[in-house]
């Protein structure tokens, strides 16, 4: 069964369904030796989210949402965080991706006390879907109180050429790309009376979204989604499609599937990968997707792809 | 008149400012910077089960108003009405009706969840039909009422002949055998009473009730019954005992038909046959005062009635109208007769064994006293719900 009410988006300051496709990808620049430059600012905040109606959470976020923006770079950019920690605790930006120690975002390397800033830079290896995270400790309540997101590094076509076509069509903004209907979901949780359980769960945050507000697909555009597991307490979580079967890139480092048609996928913590599917064949209707955990579904983690052929 | 009038108000004046100056500065707000948390009670009064859900009657309690963001129900989020709806304030309550397809016979956990994410536990042991107010379900607990309350009692008061043969040793024995009896309802009935008051709302404070409300109503029956002046005679004596043995079968009755109404109870034959043994000794206990008149069938039959009718009492309310905090503060009610009546037959005991020889009386009193806390002892054993 579902949740009652409505969330306010326009409180929260983000909302789920533009959060899907909203990608940030920082202001580019060119660095003397030709390769693109690309700076984020972050900000962690204290700010109190509604994660299901009537609902308030007391997160700590990136940027004011939670999960944090999506950051979107080219394989081989070089990458420069600014970042600024404005909340009550020290915090940090912990990237899954290759880097110098002195850049890890741990204690000891990277951290921002409150008041403080400091400036990750590293270049964006390997291509994937990724995801960044405050590594300050306690580490466990820093990352369910809210500190994280999605990184992701798209492939550089020019660096895969027996396979150009695929990484072009991974590159957000190529002609290949466009076609493509691409979304993230981070799969988090939220344990609202810490007692170390969640009460609910959810893709991005807030229970029940895309049940309430199903994710629109135009049914002749393949799809691709970017799926990111964070969830704290529970080892495991998962994605089920229903109807459907897809291609699965475990942490998208490969550009030919590491799982080919299955319905559904298992990740721990952290564990992430590209999943792709199409309902070119099938007709127009509401398909549900939620984690096969049958008790995640009733508690927020579940919702409806509104298959449509066309979509304005 | 206006001196009167400045004598009463003007401390009333200054408590009025006291207030005032008090949420002016708020001397424990500000060391801990801001506002502090809420803190949120949330206490489930009663539950109704039907064709149409769950239905649940909340408290709130606490510093703040609590308002139900979300309900669980067996871990799924579920859809739910609130009548009234919106925050409830303080010791005020609602009804939280859940359309969940409950499986009889299973354990269902029920989870408020409060705007601050706060949660609220409530489990439902077994799932069972609240029971419909009706013709068919009165009558089957008036049976069991008089099952309960009643025919024990008369069942007791057949060991007066018994007794009347015994002779003076025999009523004294009679006598302690009571305040035995008694005793046990004491403290059966005070620690039943502050068991419920701990399941009512905290911020009604129930617990503090039942203490004075025991005290009180032991205080006020004292006063009553020596409103003339005179002695208690054997039958009023006897009266009080009923009666005080009557609140007594009444929170046995709220006890036994709340389980009914929850389901909590497999409510057989056996349970029924343990509480007419157990209330046998109450019987006894009512006719001991009596032993040195010959009363009628009329009068017997009337104080059978006084000490059984109230468990027909209970058991109505108890499956129909049951809320912990009224229950508790029933029980107190009774508590505080029984003290009462403990003392009444404690002191008539003391003036009959005041003529004769202290060494003789004393094994027949501290036997009484004994066999009487043992039999309601032992045969309690046998109504443990």
């Amino acid at each position: 069964m579902m949740t009652v009410g409505e969330v306010d988006h326009g409180r929260n300051g983000f909302d789920p369904t533009v959060m899907l496709s909203d990608f940030d990808q920082g202001s580019s620049s060119q660095l003397p030796d030709g390769r693109t430059l690309r700076e984020f600012s972050i900000l962690a905040e204290d700010k109190e989210i509604e994660i299901a109606p009537g609902v308030m959470f007391p997160a700590w976020t990136f940027n004011g949402r939670v999960p944090g923006p999506t950051l979107r770079v080219t394989e081989g950019d070089r990458v420069r965080i600014n970042f600024a920690n404005a909340g009550s605790h020290t915090h940090t930006m912990h990237f899954h991706g290759i880097h110098a120690a002195r850049m890890d975002g741990v204690p000891g390397a990277g951290e921002a006390a409150p008041g403080n800033s400091f400036v990750y830079e590293f270049d964006a290896f390997p291509f994937g879907c990724h995801l960044y995270h405050c590594h300050s400790v306690p580490l466990k309540r820093h990352i369910h109180k809210g500190l994280y997101g999605a990184f992701i590094i798209d492939p550089d076509p020019a660096r895969h050429l027996e396979q150009a076509e695929i990484a072009a069509a991974r590159l957000l903004g190529t002609p290949e790309n466009a076609r493509w209907q691409e979304f993230v979901m981070v799969m988090n949780g939220f344990d609202t009376n810490f007692d170390e359980e969640n009460e609910l769960y959810a893709v991005n945050t807030v229970a029940h979204a895309y049940a309430n507000r199903p994710i629109s697909i135009d049914r002749k555009r393949p799809v691709r989604i970017y799926l990111i597991n964070v969830l704290e307490f529970d080892p495991i979580n998962s994605l089920h499609l229903h109807a459907n079967f897809f291609d699965y890139f475990d942490t998208g480092t490969t550009l030919t599937p590491t799982l080919k048609t299955v319905d559904t996928v298992m990740l721990c913590q952290a564990q992430r990968g590209i999943v792709e599917f199409s309902y070119a064949e099938h007709e127009a209707g509401l398909y549900m997707f939620h984690a096969h955990q049958s008790e995640f579904v009733e508690l927020g983690w579940m919702g409806f792809f509104d298959v449509r052929d066309a979509v304005a | 008149m206006t001196r009167a009038i400045v004598q009463i108000g003007g401390p009333f004046a200054a408590l009025l400012l006291l207030i005032a100056a008090f949420f002016a500065y708020e001397p424990l707000r500000k060391p801990f910077g801001g506002t502090p948390p809420p803190v949120e009670e949330l206490t489930v009064e009663r539950t109704v089960l039907d064709e149409n859900g769950i239905a649940l009657r909340v408290r709130a309690g606490g510093t703040e108003p609590v308002s139900i963001a979300q309900v669980q129900v067996d871990s799924a989020y579920w859809r739910f009405t609130q009548d009234p709806p919106g925050a409830l304030p303080r010791l005020s309550g609602a009804w939280i009706t859940i359309p969940y397809p409950w499986v009889e016979g299973e354990t269902h956990k029920i989870v408020f969840i409060t705007r601050t994410g706060l949660t609220f536990e409530h489990e439902i042991e077994v799932a069972w039909p609240t029971p419909k107010v009706d013709a068919e379900a009165l009558g089957r607990l008036t049976l069991a009422g008089l099952f309960l309350g009643v025919l024990p009692v008369a069942l007791g008061m057949l060991f007066y002949p018994a007794l009347k043969s015994g002779g003076a040793v025999t009523f004294q024995f009679a006598m302690a055998l009571t305040v035995g009896l008694l005793a046990f309802l004491l403290v059966d009935t005070l620690s039943s009473a502050l068991e419920i008051a701990g399941r009512a709302a905290p911020g009604l404070k129930s617990a503090l009730l039942v203490w004075i409300i025991a005290a009180l109503s032991c205080l006020l029956l004292w006063g009553l019954t020596r409103w003339r002046g005179q002695e208690f005679t054997p039958l009023g004596l006897a009266a009080s005992i009923a009666f005080a043995i009557g609140v007594h079968n009444l929170g046995e009755g709220l006890a036994v038909g709340s389980a009914f109404a929850t389901g909590a109870a497999a409510l057989g034959g056996f349970l029924l046959l343990g509480f007419t043994l157990h209330n046998v000794t109450e019987g006894v206990g009512i006719i001991a005062p009596l032993l040195e008149r010959r009363p009628q069938l009329s009068i017997l039959a009337g104080l059978a009635c006084l000490a059984g009718l109230p468990a027909v009492l209970g058991l109505w309310l108890g499956a129909f109208a049951y809320t912990n905090h009224w229950a508790a503060l029933a029980l107190a009610l009774g508590a505080g007769a029984i003290l009462q009546v403990i003392i009444e037959v404690g002191l008539l005991l003391r003036r009959q064994i005041g003529q004769q020889s202290q060494t003789r009386a004393y094994p027949v009193v501290f036997g009484g006293l004994i066999l009487g806390v043992a039999i309601m002892y032992l045969t309690g054993l046998l109504v443990e719900i």
